[in-house]
């Protein structure tokens, strides 16, 4: 069923926001509602910037997809192929990407050091490494801080993740967090089922006992309680929330990005960037592969992600989005090139890859090289905080932005990392 | 369920029962004494919570703040409530409370809740707790039957098992983790989802759950910034090596239950009277390690279990046994139970996180820290008395509201904490779950123990996002974010908590011989705890104009409402 339908039938918009308006607390959003309904359709289709986060939660072995080692000790069995990239060869398992790599660049000269799994993605989404004393926003929650404004007439919240948690807007607040929901689009609890003006009645007096909690000054958390629920209120009431709708999407065209939870979510970031959602990260997990990693990564892993990753490229360039949208594939770490044991890879951070694309980017370049055994980068070594630097430039974001955290400090955007040059023209 | 009655009755030690007569023989003396009566009344003749109030309120001089005034009667009863037995108090609860005017009628409250009325709420909402500290809120691993574990866990807590017999039982456990099964114990689920791959994970998280040390980073290389060297997580491992985790199948995948047991070790270099293990160096470079404990204590290197020879000469060790005396002997094992409790009434421990103690994270207050772990060992490890000394202290019983005197006292913000206030925060999933059903007194009808708790899980499900690495890393989406306040919104739960069917908590009210003002009070009462303003009651009166009389359907308004307010979610 329509998300707004059964909500807004028998009642206009502006009838059950007039009633909202009353309701201080989430007055800002009724009237940036009201705006959208009345704003000339022709500036919907405004140009936007985005992102989309292709997250490979597990820390993936670059080794095997992206900077293969054949013939070395460490190399493992599979092979280079060539690509639609002059010069590049990846897997052999990642045929379809491997046409679109003209659309791709890879950075093989990633070095970094965080090589447990929760300290690895907080590094990697935010360019900090933990501190117990401040959070920091993730790519998602500062790209959706830096670009909201681009979107005006979005209603749906502007840092959507797929299948996974992301990491938390830290400093920026609650309001920037990542709404979260599965890869077959269902938002649990989205109908309120009953009658728009009892609702409205419901939301003031909640409204009153909001400000009332507001007004005595017991903290911030109050405030962020009834900043939520106005961000909820603008959601639930939305049009737009059918940008998860992807089963709607053509039979042919939900095939192209397969049938997977990683497929739907990929054509799922492209619907939400089509609608002006600023960023979208979409979770691949599985590849903590501590044993029998390259049949796991042949069988299973690379299939997935190959068939997913090539229709979202091959579509946003097709339909002239992939100008403005940024594509980021990574993961929290890499694995060692040592096999060990169990024919399987252990964690690893000094040496790796990711792999950019689309925006502002430079198409079609590798840039860095690593060592014959992949153990080392024998270039210039790049870090999370350089990799969200370029991915930031890429989508004209300034970097000369400074963010005060909680406790008065300035924080530069991406913790002052510094552009990897190569990767522009 | 346990019911509160108000008999007076003081389930606490003697020394505790002597200070409360003490009390009433001073007043009845007369007003010279009233003074002096009032100021032992602080800590209520309890040298542990003199100890904390002395300690926080140091903290407060050397940075200058002036600590909030008390919380109302109303708010303290919430809270505690909250904190202790995981939900908030029954309007009747709450009303006797209030009503009570004993000097000393904090100190009876927190002897309640934690005696036998409340055995069960009590066992329930530790049992919580626990279950999530020790094997998170994931419902998909097989590895781990959350059935047993939690009946294990509400065992021990409604005995009130010490604590160092707490630790040990679940380092050392052996037996069936699925209750039912022959041999069952549910202390081995805290181990038997974490022995794969040598017991890596076994190691990581009991050196941080019970010592507060965090040595995962080590299995790999030697720490970048604090001490801890990868000799050292090895050599924690070996304590780990004689334990087998032995899985019994149901068809051909799935795992039925699992049962832990010791064993005889050969170690990787087959000679079992020296049974070593070998870790890798970053450089490939093999190295060899032996049990030895994070204070360099060693350990005999047999990999024999205790047996005796045909002549009587005893040999053997049983590794994880001897693990478990160097934890409880240890002076962090103390520190780190006390930093965990502590965090979980103030919201915040003396370090961030709770579980690093390591010497680059310094807490916030080292002397109270060591103190209060000093004698909690000095108290034989009673968990109960620990919290009867926390929730007594005066900064415990502080507001929420942030004065001009200590608006730099802001932990949210990275500051070190200093206890001036209290900090609000959100109530846990579970919090939440039981405050509906007590709020809705729903919790009579439902059902009680295991059933209870699995629907709990069934339904907190929702928020838990499992990352599916090997360390079985999770988070929540309960975390004040949009799915939160949908599910408060529109989700079944609250569906329910406001239904008006017949016999329903609103039907009662609504059927009742109160008015209309009566009814709004007793759903404020029930949610918030307070009464409701000037404004909302006429709010809650257009309420009622609008829905034309029909009073069920405008209390349904009004309690959606409230329990979607800031103020009910937030312990405050």
């Amino acid at each position: 069923m329509s998300a707004s339908s059964r909500f807004i039938d028998g009642m206009s918009r502006r009838h059950f926001m007039s009633h909202v308006a009353g309701a201080a607390a989430l007055a800002a959003p009724a009237t940036a509602f009201t705006n959208s309904i009345l704003a000339n359709a022709a500036d919907l289709k405004k140009r936007h910037k985005s992102a989309i986060l292709l997250w490979m939660g597990g820390g993936p072995s670059t080794m095997d997809i992206w900077d293969l080692k054949p013939g070395a000790a460490t190399g493992g069995p599979f092979k280079p192929i060539s690509t639609s990239a002059d010069g590049i060869q990846i897997c052999e398992h990642m045929p379809l990407v491997a046409q679109q790599m003209h659309h791709m660049s890879l950075v093989r000269s990633m070095s970094t050091r965080e090589a447990d799994h929760m300290r690895g993605r907080y590094y990697m989404h935010t360019g900090y490494v933990p501190n117990p004393n401040v959070e920091h926003p993730s790519y998602g929650a500062v790209i959706a801080h830096e670009l909201a404004d681009q979107v005006p007439d979005l209603e749906i919240p502007p840092f959507v993740s797929v299948g996974s948690g992301s990491v938390g807007p830290g400093f920026l607040g609650m309001s920037w967090s990542p709404f979260v929901v599965d890869s077959n689009g269902n938002v649990r609890n989205l109908d309120m089922g009953i009658d728009p003006t009892r609702l409205s009645q419901r939301l003031e007096m909640l409204s009153a006992i909001e400000e009332k909690f507001i007004g005595e000054k017991r903290g911030a958390s109050s405030d962020d309680h009834a900043k939520v629920l106005s961000k909820t209120v603008k959601l639930m009431t939305s049009d737009q929330m059918e940008s998860f709708k992807v089963m709607k999407e053509p039979k042919d065209v939900q095939d192209r990005y397969g049938n997977t939870g990683f497929g739907r979510g990929c054509l799922m970031a492209r619907r939400l960037v089509e609608q002006g959602v600023p960023f979208v990260e979409v979770d691949l997990g599985g590849w903590d592969n501590h044993a029998d990693i390259f049949k796991t990564l042949s069988d299973n892993k690379l299939p997935e992600l190959d068939k997913a990753m090539a229709a979202l490229v091959s579509d946003l360039a097709e339909r002239g989005l992939l100008d403005d949208t940024a594509i980021i594939w990574m993961g929290e770490f890499s694995r060692t090139p040592n096999i060990n044991g169990n024919g399987g890879r252990d964690h690893w951070a000094r040496s790796w890859s990711v792999a950019v694309g689309g925006a502002g980017f430079k198409r079609g370049v590798v840039v860095g090289e690593t060592s014959s055994d992949g153990k080392e980068v024998v270039t210039e070594p790049y870090s999370a905080q350089d990799l969200m630097a370029s991915v930031l430039k890429s989508l004209d974001i300034s970097l000369e932005t400074t963010f005060t955290a909680k406790n008065g400090r300035p924080m530069k955007i991406a913790n002052a990392g510094k552009v990897i040059k190569e990767l522009f023209a | 369920m346990a019911r509160h009655v108000h008999s007076g009755r003081c389930s606490t030690k003697s020394a505790f029962l002597g200070v409360h007569l003490l009390i009433v023989v001073c007043l009845a003396a007369g007003a010279p004494l009233a003074a002096a009566a009032r100021e032992k009344d602080e800590h209520f003749g309890l040298p542990e919570v003199k100890f904390i109030n002395e300690q926080v309120a140091a903290g407060w001089s050397d940075a200058k703040l002036k600590p909030s005034e008390p919380a109302s009667d109303q708010e303290w009863c919430r809270r505690v409530h909250l904190d202790i037995i995981g939900r908030v108090p029954t309007v009747r609860e709450l009303n006797d409370y209030v009503a009570d005017s004993s000097p000393v009628k904090r100190a009876d409250l927190v002897g309640r809740l934690l005696g036998d009325d409340y055995v069960d709420e009590y066992a329930r909402n530790w049992a919580d707790v626990w279950t999530t500290v020790l094997v998170g809120r994931s419902l998909e691993n097989d590895n781990v039957n959350r059935s047993g574990m939690r009946q294990w866990l509400r065992r021990s807590f409604s005995k009130n098992v010490p604590y160092d017999r707490f630790v040990s039982d679940l380092v050392t456990a052996t037996g069936v983790n699925k209750s039912g099964e022959k041999g069952f114990n549910g202390a081995t689920n805290f181990l038997s989802g974490k022995l794969e791959d040598n017991g890596i994970q076994a190691t990581a998280k009991t050196a941080q759950v019970f010592l507060g040390l965090q040595v995962q980073c080590t299995q790999c290389h030697n720490h970048p910034f604090n001490k801890g060297k990868q000799n050292q997580f090895w050599e924690f491992n070996a304590f780990f090596r004689q334990v087998r985790a032995l899985r019994k199948f149901e068809g051909t995948r799935d795992v039925q239950a699992i049962e832990l047991v010791d064993e005889d070790w050969a170690g990787e270099g087959g000679n079992a009277s020296q049974a070593e293990l070998y870790y890798e160096l970053r450089n490939g470079q093999m190295k060899v390690a032996y049990p030895v404990f994070i204070d360099g204590t060693t350990v005999d290197s047999t990999g024999y279990l205790p047996a005796k020879m045909d002549d009587g000469t005893e040999y053997g060790v049983n590794r994880r046994q001897a693990l478990a005396q160097l934890i409880v002997d240890s002076p962090l094992m103390p520190k780190a139970a006390v930093n965990r409790i502590w965090s979980h009434f103030f919201g915040y421990g003396f370090t961030r996180p709770i579980d690093d103690l390591g010497e680059h994270n310094a807490p916030s207050h080292p002397e109270l820290l060591d103190g209060l772990g000093e004698r909690f060992r000095g108290q034989s490890f009673d968990t109960k008395e620990l919290i009867r000394w926390i929730t007594l202290s005066h900064a415990y019983s502080l507001s929420s509201r942030i004065g001009k005197g200590n608006a730099t006292d802001d932990p949210a913000v990275g500051e070190k904490p200093k206890f001036s206030h209290f900090y609000l925060r959100q109530m846990r999933p579970e919090e939440l779950y039981q405050s509906l059903l007590t709020a809705t007194e729903a919790d009579q009808a439902e059902e009680k123990g295991e059933k209870a708790a699995r629907k709990k899980d069934e339904w907190l499900s929702q928020f838990i996002i499992a990352f599916g690495t090997d360390e079985g890393d999770e988070a929540t989406t309960f975390n004040g974010s949009i799915p939160q306040v949908l599910m408060m919104f529109n989700g079944d739960l609250v569906k329910t908590a406001t239904g008006t069917g017949k016999g329903g908590f609103l039907d009662r009210i609504a059927a009742s011989d109160m008015t209309n003002a009566q009814r709004i009070d007793s759903l404020y009462a029930a949610a918030l705890a307070r009464k409701p303003t000037r404004k909302e009651i006429k709010l809650a009166n257009q309420m009622m104009v609008a829905r034309k009389g029909d009073a069920i359907s405008a209390l349904q308004d009004i309690w959606w409402a409230v329990l979607n307010s800031n103020e009910f979610i937030i312990n405050h």
